[in-house]
């Protein structure tokens, strides 16, 4: 069973460590060095709980062995922003009433930055598109792609004026033909 | 949910994995891709290999190259990367609306397309379309590359052509440039997986269907054509017609007593499933054709 030493810059900070061949980056991230923001949920790649950023994608923490994660920068949810001054998407969360149990709300909030770095002024359609490997089991999602578009607003100001509200967007994302 | 232990090995170049493969070659071994398979069955107790030789970061094996024949894609191309190239959708149409549905956001993140292909699970969505789009899989081995036909690739569920001193080192399409691809699924609501998934390309000239090639995944144990169907498109007219008649013959040729059965979807409800779905792809297809008066 071998043993690695690797290198994972979280939210900015490089950090040096020895982890086994299977130490998953989850667990690296939590029990290693700390960074709890970043939840265990299904541990089974399917909700999405554990998502962080790696070298700028949206991937599921609990389904990457941190070996793999050798020299990648990592972004959790620490580095969104501090109580006292939210990142737009927390603040989206929170006027929007997002959450209620809030154990997927830091996997949304990493998601939600994916999507909205790729597409700054997504429909609502597109939203629910892109938090598909996100579940919660609280709020039947409305609220939380309520918050995404709350932060897409507080984020491009400016694609609000050519028309932002696009709830019935009759052009299909993709060939995704079942509801979410 | 912890994999067992084993040991890791990363391969910087194709030539350093088949390496490892040999020195390794009286364990346990498995190639570490996208690792969104693998992982999860290792992290369930399905999988315990000794040895993982990560094969993830072989530069040679990302990207997506177009020389106008020929659209490659190397093995280890993620599923949004090869989304984010224009010449994807534009070349390869079918096998571009299938990996769109693969998974989320999250796991076309990490898992490739090479890895998806070798792997060859009966109900994820690359095998049916590798059938549609005729794909070639090119594997590498210790005497070279070998290049084989996808209709030849799959033999049964996670079995495949590729020797155990092999890997697949890129996916080759033929330039459909003038086709529409389509794909259209019923996921497994837990999972995601194809309950059964329809993916199509036809080329269509005038109204009519010059050439068609239709595969399915989640219905036997290996993707496969559809060939009753690729038989009631070929030199119709593509209308609601057509699509019905084609429809009818999705089960044709397939030994329906050998169907995939589980606790989400019988054998007798899948063959249902499968001339629905061939149904919902080919309408896409028609939605996609330009009309003829559009068309110049």
């Amino acid at each position: 069973m071998t043993e690695h030493d690797i290198t994972l810059t979280v939210n900015g900070a490089e950090h040096d460590l020895t982890v086994e061949a299977r130490t998953l980056l989850v667990h690296a991230l939590r029990d290693e060095l700390g960074y709890t923001g970043t939840n265990v949920g299904c541990e089974s790649s399917l909700c999405g709980a554990c998502t962080v950023r790696m070298d700028g994608e949206a991937v599921k923490s609990c389904t990457a062995l941190a070996v793999q994660a050798d020299g990648a920068e990592i972004r959790t949810v620490e580095d969104l922003g501090t109580r006292h001054d939210f990142h737009p998407i927390q603040e989206g969360f929170q006027e929007e009433h997002g959450l209620q149990c809030g154990y997927c709300t830091p996997g949304m909030m990493m998601t939600a930055l994916d999507i909205l770095e790729e597409n700054p002024d997504p429909t609502r359609e597109e939203i629910r598109e892109g938090l598909e490997g996100n579940l919660c089991r609280c709020t039947g999602y409305q609220n939380i792609v309520n918050a995404v578009q709350n932060a897409a607003k507080e984020m491009q100001p400016a694609a609000v004026a050519d028309g932002g509200e696009s709830d019935d967007d009759p052009t299909p994302a993709t060939d995704g033909g079942e509801e979410l | 949910m912890f994999p067992d232990g084993f040991d890791y090995y990363e391969a910087s170049s194709v030539s350093e994995a088949i390496d490892l493969m040999a020195e390794h070659a009286g364990a346990e071994t498995e190639l570490l891709a996208g690792g969104h398979s693998l992982l999860p069955a290792m992290k369930s107790g399905l999988s315990s290999p000794d040895v993982l030789i990560d094969i993830g970061d072989v530069e040679a094996l990302h990207g997506v190259t177009a020389d106008g024949d020929t659209l490659g894609i190397g093995a280890m191309t993620t599923y949004s990367d090869f989304i984010g190239e224009d010449a994807s959708e534009e070349h390869a149409p079918a096998l571009y609306h299938a990996v769109r549905q693969v998974g989320d956001t999250q796991v076309r993140n990490r898992g490739t397309v090479g890895g998806n292909i070798a792997h060859a699970d009966p109900a994820s969505d690359l095998p049916g379309a590798a059938l549609a789009s005729d794909a070639t899989i090119v594997v590498t081995g210790p005497d070279g590359e070998r290049r084989v036909s996808a209709d030849d690739f799959f033999f049964g569920m996670y079995a495949t052509d590729i020797g155990p001193d092999e890997l697949v080192t890129r996916v080759e399409v033929p330039s459909a440039a003038d086709a529409v691809g389509a794909y259209a699924k019923k996921p497994s609501p837990s999972s995601g997986y194809a309950m059964v998934g329809v993916c199509v390309q036809a080329t269509v000239d005038g109204g009519t269907v010059q050439s068609a090639r239709v595969g399915a995944n989640g219905v036997m144990d290996r993707g496969v054509r559809l060939e009753g169907v690729e038989d009631a498109l070929a030199g119709a007219s593509l209308d609601e017609a057509t699509i019905d008649a084609a429809a009818d013959r999705a089960t044709e040729g397939l030994d329906t007593a050998m169907m995939m059965s589980d606790l989400q979807a019988s054998a007798e409800f899948r063959e249902q499933l499968v001339g629905t779905y061939t149904r919902r792809a080919l309408e896409r297809v028609l939605d996609r054709t330009p009309t003829p008066a559009a068309a110049d």
